[in-house]
């Protein structure tokens, strides 16, 4: 079916200004890329799948300046022995970078892994993200296989004794970013992936997750604080039998957040755990939309995710579950809540389950409301003052979604950032 | 200790007088007791003192040491010194008891200008006082009441007031819920707090808790106000005769 000529215009405005890497190997997969943006189109606000979040300033030729924020809190993951990979702007940075040599893991750019000849990964670069296609069309992770020029191949092989951590440093206003990281976690072997950092102005990441019989896969997230940055991001990820994948993801602030995961679970008895918690201000929108696919028997999905919103801030969810024919002894869980601070502030939800097979145990919960008034009387007649009773039971709230941390260390960093929020709005 | 005077409150929501001119003055090292029919305004009475949000008071005063009650918040109320516990103690997911409780002390500390407990201070303390309440050390991790049994969650209030050494003591119906054991356990740790500086106003709706917490003075209440005044022998009258007697009296 032809476009519709808003649409393709709007398409070509964009594209008008790129250009496709030269990039070898991938090259085919780029230009297969390039194709389906073609016929799918970019998202236009009359979009079911965009019907909350305006994808506007996410697809314009041009990007909206943001400022470049000077936060005055301790680096994120900081107190953590990492193996640190420096982006700004988008582009790799090999002086902030550490040796990218550790025990039990390969990691490459995208650019070498041509010359190098990594199979596994020619053969992963954008195959994840043309199957997350179907059934619902995600434009602008296409737009990142094709166009992305760089990103890191991680091959993890056994356990590297660090977590590898992915930062994302804001440079310059009008920086326009797209990463591109595929990660493929073979039988038995365990990694830990950090991400941190607002990455630019605009930022489109693309994560393509392999993770095989036995492999265990751990993320934590934490999207940079730039108030005026915009993001666009995509997990694909494909989970073998008995395979692990757990992701937590912190936002605080950013005026424009669009995060997807898409999960397949492949192997009978794989286990995805998908989280996220944010806090947002003013004319903070953030969008979590999620979609998991039980493809096997007997595996396991959560989806924890909890949004704390003031001053009119928007949050959106959709979260999908979809259980094929012969998934039979599924079991899926998914709760979406939002903690509205005032009346200005809206939270927008869409869960949804589909289901195929008749021996699953499948549940969703979407909620939002204000602060309990009865607890927080409670809280108040023992001494405790209204503000740090409030921000007592906003830490509570979101408790849920940090519990899904495994690394107590690393979900305390987390609490620390909300905290943070909370202290500079009491 | 505790002064009111000729307390007339009513619902913020609706145009309902529940109390219509309390008169009452619980001295300090004194056990009162509030006995009472349903609906007679006692739980209206401990809300109203704690500073619960709903309750407008049209007449009357209230006032702790001849500080104004009224006017202040209710976490004032309770670095002034007042405690209630509650009929119904609040459930709160994901505040884990110890936290909520080293919170509350500080808060309370830090209020009147003292030093801050330090957590191995705080945890001494709290330990040594659980133990006497049969709390053990799973219940301190819990968050707050939550999966608590309706004795356990009484005793945790108990510990709290232990831990917060409050001057006025509010118990609104600290039996209801409890066996025979329980409030036997709860009444040992509110009699552990007797003493000359402290004032208790127990409310409840049985002789049984009188028995274990010795009341000084038992006042009746019904339909808003104080009608009857007596020593302990009128918690008595009330377990054999029921309130048709001494309401008929009144009347």
């Amino acid at each position: 079916m032809a476009l519709p000529e808003v649409k393709q215009t709007a398409t070509e405005a964009r594209l008008s200004a790129m250009s496709l890497p030269d990039a070898g190997c991938t090259r085919a997969a780029r230009e297969d890329a390039l194709a389906r943006v073609r016929e799918m189109g970019l998202p236009g606000r009359r979009d079911e799948y965009w019907k909350y979040t305006r994808p506007d300033t996410l697809v314009s030729p041009d990007v909206t300046p943001a400022e470049v924020f000077a936060s005055d809190e301790p680096v994120m993951f900081d107190g953590f022995d990492r193996l640190k990979i420096v982006f700004v702007d988008g582009v790799f940075d090999a002086d902030a970078s550490d040796d990218l040599s550790m025990e039990g893991v390969t990691i490459d750019r995208i650019e070498d892994i041509c010359c190098k000849d990594i199979h596994w990964a020619k053969e992963l670069y954008g195959v994840l993200e043309a199957r997350g296609q179907q059934p619902v069309q995600r434009p602008l992770a296409a737009l990142n296989t094709a166009f992305a020029r760089d990103g890191v191949a991680i091959h993890v092989t056994g356990k590297p004794s660090r977590p590898i951590s992915l930062i994302y440093r804001h440079g310059s206003e009008t920086s326009d970013a797209m990463l591109h990281h595929i990660i493929r976690v073979e039988s038995g072997a365990e990694v830990t992936i950090l991400e941190n950092g607002p990455a630019a102005s605009r930022f489109n990441k693309c994560m393509e997750i392999d993770v095989a019989d036995g492999g265990v896969l751990h993320h934590v997230r934490a999207q940079g604080r730039d108030h005026q940055r915009r993001a666009a991001t995509h997990m694909f990820t494909r989970l073998g039998a008995a395979s692990v994948y757990k992701s937590f993801t912190l936002t605080v602030n950013g005026v424009l957040t669009r995060n997807e995961q898409v999960v397949e679970l492949t192997g009978d008895d794989a286990v995805a755990h998908v989280a996220g918690a944010c806090v947002g201000d003013g004319d903070f929108h953030h969008d979590d939309t999620v979609f998991i696919t039980h493809d096997a028997v007997n595996c396991e999905s959560r989806q924890v995710f909890k949004k704390v919103l003031r001053n009119g801030a928007t949050g959106v969810f959709q979260g999908k579950i979809l259980v094929k024919a012969g998934a039979q002894k599924t079991d899926g869980y998914q709760i979406s809540q939002s903690l509205l601070l005032d009346d200005d502030s809206q939270f927008l939800a869409k869960p949804e389950l589909e289901i195929y097979a008749d021996d699953v145990a499948c549940s969703h919960g979407s909620t939002s409301g204000a602060i309990d008034d009865t607890a927080l009387f409670y809280l108040r007649s023992r001494g405790v003052p209204v503000k740090e009773a409030t921000n007592m039971l906003t830490l509570a709230f979101l408790a849920e979604a940090v519990d899904e941390i495994e690394d107590q260390s690393l979900a305390s960093d987390i609490v620390t950032r909300l905290e943070g929020w909370l202290a500079r709005r009491s | 200790m505790l002064e009111i005077k000729y307390l007339h409150v009513q619902l913020e929501e609706e145009d309902k007088q529940i109390l219509k001119g309390v008169d009452l003055t619980v001295e300090a090292g004194k056990v009162h007791a509030i006995m009472g029919p349903n609906g007679s305004g006692k739980s209206t009475l401990s809300y109203v003192l704690s500073g619960r949000d709903g309750y407008e008071v049209t007449e009357g005063s209230a006032t702790l040491e001849g500080d104004d009650l009224l006017e202040m918040e209710p976490e004032e109320r309770a670095a002034a010194g007042v405690f209630l516990a509650f009929q119904y103690p609040v459930e709160i997911p994901g505040v884990g008891n110890m936290t909520f409780l080293r919170t509350a002390v500080n808060a309370q500390r830090k209020a009147r200008g003292q030093d801050e407990l330090s957590a191995t201070d705080f945890l001494k303390v709290v330990r040594a006082k659980a133990k006497s309440l049969k709390i053990d050390a799973d219940m301190l991790k819990r968050p707050v009441n939550v999966g608590f049994s309706g004795g356990e969650k009484k005793r945790n209030e108990i510990l709290q007031m232990a831990m917060l050494e409050p001057k006025m003591c509010i118990l609104d119906e600290t039996d209801s819920g409890l066996d025979v054991d329980a409030m036997k356990l709860v009444a040992e740790g509110v009699n552990a707090l007797r003493d000359e500086g402290r004032g208790f106003l127990v409310i409840t709706h049985y002789q049984r808790l009188l028995d274990h917490i010795q009341p000084d003075v038992v006042h009746i209440m019904a339909d808003g106000r104080i009608v009857k005044t007596g020593g302990p022998e009128l918690a008595l009258e009330v377990e054999n005769n029921g309130y048709a007697d001494i309401l008929a009296e009144v009347n």
